[in-house]
């Protein structure tokens, strides 16, 4: 298992290295200035943008600007934000929380009930139980997002008034963040009421934020079930007269687990990708929304930081995914 | 805040039972983060509201509603004859803000005023580069490094401003959001404790709210500034609830869960004004957007074809589609609210028939041009692609073939401004300071041209006009200067002047004491909630 997860670690090395030039080339890729972009429609003089280009070090070539880039990295240092002019690292910590509790809901929604879901079509494969959950789910994985939750916003906060609109807990509760986890600070805060008003303000984005998870992991379990249930060694337990619960539980989902958990690897890459439209629908101040704001105000240390450390994440996440996958099925590990 | 369901309202009930007993807050649904909360260092609307509007005051600041400077920090000033020289007279006894972080031990004087402007004009002002990349991005474009010779304390409550020449808006820029007055004490702290950076951050200022703290991308608190040396602000505490999506703010505002929300989608206003739980406050914006025809080059060098294009514009459609009427036509290049507006200048209306033969006449024929469409929605022009559109068939009707160019946002700022730009290019001005200057000689003057001057139009007339309207301090006589430049621009017309967008603010109809500024700031010392 050590040596298995040692060669793991390796190959994240260069991924690593590589994300960090394509995080750092692809957005000078793309049209626009950041410098330019500070004055808005109010012309700045060459002389003045040469002068910020240099100061920012944007003027140098793109190879030194890189190296010099990637040395911060190692030692920690992500650069500051060219408009907010605070460091990244900084401003990802605050915000990064809020999107790890945000999707780590709407992972939990989408496991605890996609995979249930996914079992039942399964077992009543060609039902009307079957058609239909997998007729939901399709329409959940088409789901245009910022539309879906324009609209639970309008049906349960304007209309039915059962939730609160947006944020991430009601304004009349403050206090200051110690872990960056709402609902943990909501708690560790002592203020009455203040952890329901979070739970009330995460209900909506995360059923938005899990909508497309929920329905690929249903229709992923249904999938590896049914292969899973066709299996010899099923009929054989069925037929030394185990209960179908257990046939079901014990046999079956075990071994049709393993492609369900890769898919649910693969979703927390889709999640935060998602996260950036829930975000930004929920006014969730998470990483997503602050790095599409980054985007159109190219703001290049916040984009390629950001990048950075969300790839980062990912990978690690990956790496987590495939010891689980050792975990289950030891000839993987070979 | 009114929930119907049970287990909501259960869910809920502490948070009602807060907003009961806390005291007066008032909620801004705003429309997007602060960049940082040190006015000097930006140019956007959306950061003036959260840091200089709330926590700054200025020498003189516009008297609520309108563009008129009047005193503020400078009690009283004084202007010398060759208008080279101002001296202010400061506000005795005005108190800086007591926060968590800082404690002053001094009132205002003339150190914190030659600090706040000094650190934006002066590359040797340890301050003028307290950040990396700090750019003064507004200082630089009112011309403040090259107006201003010098900036002086002459006693504790005096201070003299030196200008290289006699520039008639000075007051005006002076109060404008980037020339707050910071505390130089609290500067000095932070320099002392190795934290500069802080300034940009946690901001000090003698203004009517205090900063309590902010959330980054979610909440900006402030309190009631207890000390405050102008009228006490009816409410207790102020919230920044940022809110990017436009329909979501409405939802909130009609939830109850803001009292006031800008930049309303269009076409949400008309359902707003039905719901009797709210109301709509509506004015001319101090806006105009515009297409400038690029003058240098053939055709468009004559004036007779441009006018001929600008009576096959149909604004009246532009403003129906893109702003559901949400916006006035536009004849001059100042917005109607302005000062020194021109009404009696007659519009090229539009005509197909005589455009045609416009065109005719000046022997063009078989014409081909690109139109510019702006890739972002502005204020001033909610879909520029949608109007290119309209002028598009338009101009087919009139035989121009018209092919539609974007480019992403920077660069389209860039490319527009080169004098060898082919095309006329749409864009659009939001006024500063309510100063005409700002306008005409910003936008048409020939100095701006290659720059801001977009049409690159030259006209020695129109020019002198406004250079002397600039360092003329008569208001009266500039009032003529400028109404004269209005007529020579409807006559060259350089641009195809297309609308001034309404600025629309909804809020819940329990909000009082709320004035619209023309400037399109939110500023709230004046607000008031009535049960």
């Amino acid at each position: 298992m050590f040596g298995f997860l040692l060669r793991r670690l390796a190959v994240l090395i260069p991924t690593f290295i590589g994300v960090s030039i394509i995080a750092f080339a692809f957005i000078r890729l793309l049209p626009g200035d950041p410098v330019a972009l500070l004055s808005g429609e109010r012309v700045m003089s060459p002389e003045r943008h040469a002068q910020i280009s240099a100061q920012l070090g944007l003027d140098r070539p793109m190879i030194v600007q890189y190296l010099d880039y990637l040395g911060g990295v190692l030692q920690g240092d992500f650069g500051s934000s060219i408009v907010s002019k605070t460091p990244i690292l900084t401003q990802f910590m605050a915000l990064f929380p809020a999107t790890v509790e945000l999707s780590f809901c709407a992972i939990l929604i989408a496991v605890v009930i996609g995979i249930p879901a996914g079992v039942i079509a399964a077992i009543k494969r060609g039902s009307a139980i079957d058609q239909s959950m997998m007729g939901i789910a399709l329409v959940g994985y088409s789901m245009p997002i910022f539309w879906w939750g324009l609209l639970l916003i309008i049906l349960f906060s304007g209309i039915l008034q059962w939730t609160p609109v947006s944020g991430r807990i009601s304004l009349m509760y403050f206090f200051k963040p110690v872990t960056g986890f709402m609902l943990i600070d909501a708690l560790l805060s002592g203020q009455k009421g203040a952890f329901s008003s979070a739970v009330s303000h995460l209900i909506l984005p995360s059923i938005v934020l899990a909508t497309i998870p929920l329905a690929v992991i249903a229709r992923q379990t249904r999938s590896a079930m049914l292969e899973v249930l066709s299996e010899d060694y099923i009929r054989t337990a069925r037929a030394k007269g185990l209960s179908p619960f257990r046939v079901v539980s014990l046999h079956a989902l075990r071994n049709a687990m393993i492609p369900v958990i890769t898919t649910i690897g693969l979703q927390i890459g889709v999640m935060l990708a998602g996260a950036i439209l829930t975000e930004t629908i929920f006014s969730w101040p998470g990483i997503g929304k602050w790095m599409v704001d980054s985007v159109f105000r190219r703001d290049y240390p916040v984009i390629q930081g950001g990048l950075l450390l969300i790839a980062g994440i990912i990978m690690v996440v990956n790496l987590i995914v495939d010891v689980l996958y050792g975990l289950i099925n030891p000839r993987i590990r070979h | 805040m009114k929930y119907k369901f049970g287990f909501a309202a259960a869910l809920l009930a502490a948070s009602f039972l807060s907003t009961a007993a806390s005291a007066k807050t008032f909620v801004f649904c705003s429309e997007g983060s602060p960049e940082g909360f040190d006015p000097g260092l930006y140019t956007a609307g959306t950061t003036f509201d959260a840091s200089a509007h709330p926590v700054y005051n200025r020498l003189l600041e516009f008297e609520p509603g309108t563009t008129k400077p009047v005193a503020a920090l400078a009690e009283s000033w004084t202007v010398s004859p060759d208008g080279k020289e101002y001296v202010f007279k400061l506000r005795k006894g005005v108190k800086f803000q007591t926060t968590d972080f800082f404690k002053p031990t001094r009132t205002l004087t003339a150190d914190d005023v030659v600090f706040s402007i000094d650190r934006q004009i002066n590359k040797n002002n340890p301050w003028n580069q307290y950040v990396p990349g700090t750019s003064w991005e507004y200082a630089a474009g009112m011309g403040f490094p090259e107006l201003i010779k010098s900036v002086e304390k002459v006693d504790d409550l005096t201070v003299k401003f030196v200008l290289n020449r006699p520039e008639a808006p000075f007051l005006a820029n002076l109060a404008m959001p980037f020339a707050s007055i910071m505390s130089k004490e609290y500067a000095d702290s932070l320099d002392k404790a190795g934290k500069k950076e802080q300034l940009n951050q946690m901001p000090v200022g003698t203004g009517p709210f205090t900063f309590i703290g902010y959330q980054q991308d979610a909440v900006i608190r402030y309190q009631k500034n207890a000390d405050y040396w102008g009228k006490a602000p009816k409410i207790d505490d102020l919230v920044f609830a940022i809110t990017t999506d436009a329909a979501v703010r409405y939802q909130k505002l009609k939830a109850g869960e803001c009292h006031l929300m800008p930049y309303p989608n269009a076409a949400d206003v008309k359902s707003m004004k039905s719901d009797s739980n709210l109301k709509v406050m509506e004015q001319e914006g101090l806006n105009v957007a515009y297409l400038a025809y690029n003058t240098t080059q053939a055709p468009f060098d004559k004036p007779e074809v441009r006018k001929a294009l600008n009576k096959a514009i149909n604004k009246k459609a532009i403003v129906d589609a893109v702003f559901q009427g949400m916006a006035t036509p536009a004849k001059n290049p100042i917005p109607p609210t302005m000062w020194s507006y021109n009404d009696k200048v007659e519009d090229d209306t539009y005509d197909l028939d005589a455009a045609k033969k416009m065109l005719a006449d000046a022997g063009v024929k078989d014409l081909s041009m690109k139109v510019w469409a702006m890739p972002v929605s502005r204020p001033y022009m909610l879909n520029a692609r949608r109007a290119a559109e309209i002028i598009q068939d338009d101009f087919a009707k009139i035989g121009v073939k018209v092919e539609i160019v974007s480019y992403e946002w920077a660069e389209y700022l860039q490319r527009s401004k080169a004098k060898d730009r082919d095309g006329a290019a749409m864009l659009g001005w939001t006024g500063d300071n309510g100063d005409p200057d700002n306008f005409l000689d910003t936008l048409l003057g020939c100095d701006a041209v290659g720059g801001n001057n977009r049409a690159q139009w030259c006209n020695k007339e129109f020019d002198e006009l406004v250079k002397k309207a600039k360092v003329t301090s008569d208001q009266a006589e500039r009032t003529k200067l400028y109404e004269q430049a209005q007529v020579v621009f409807k006559r060259e017309a350089p641009w195809a002047t297309l609308d001034h967008s309404l600025s629309i603010v909804p809020m819940r109809k329990e909000v009082t004491g709320f004035v619209q500024s023309p400037l399109g700031d939110f500023t709230f010392e004046n607000v008031d909630i009535t049960e």
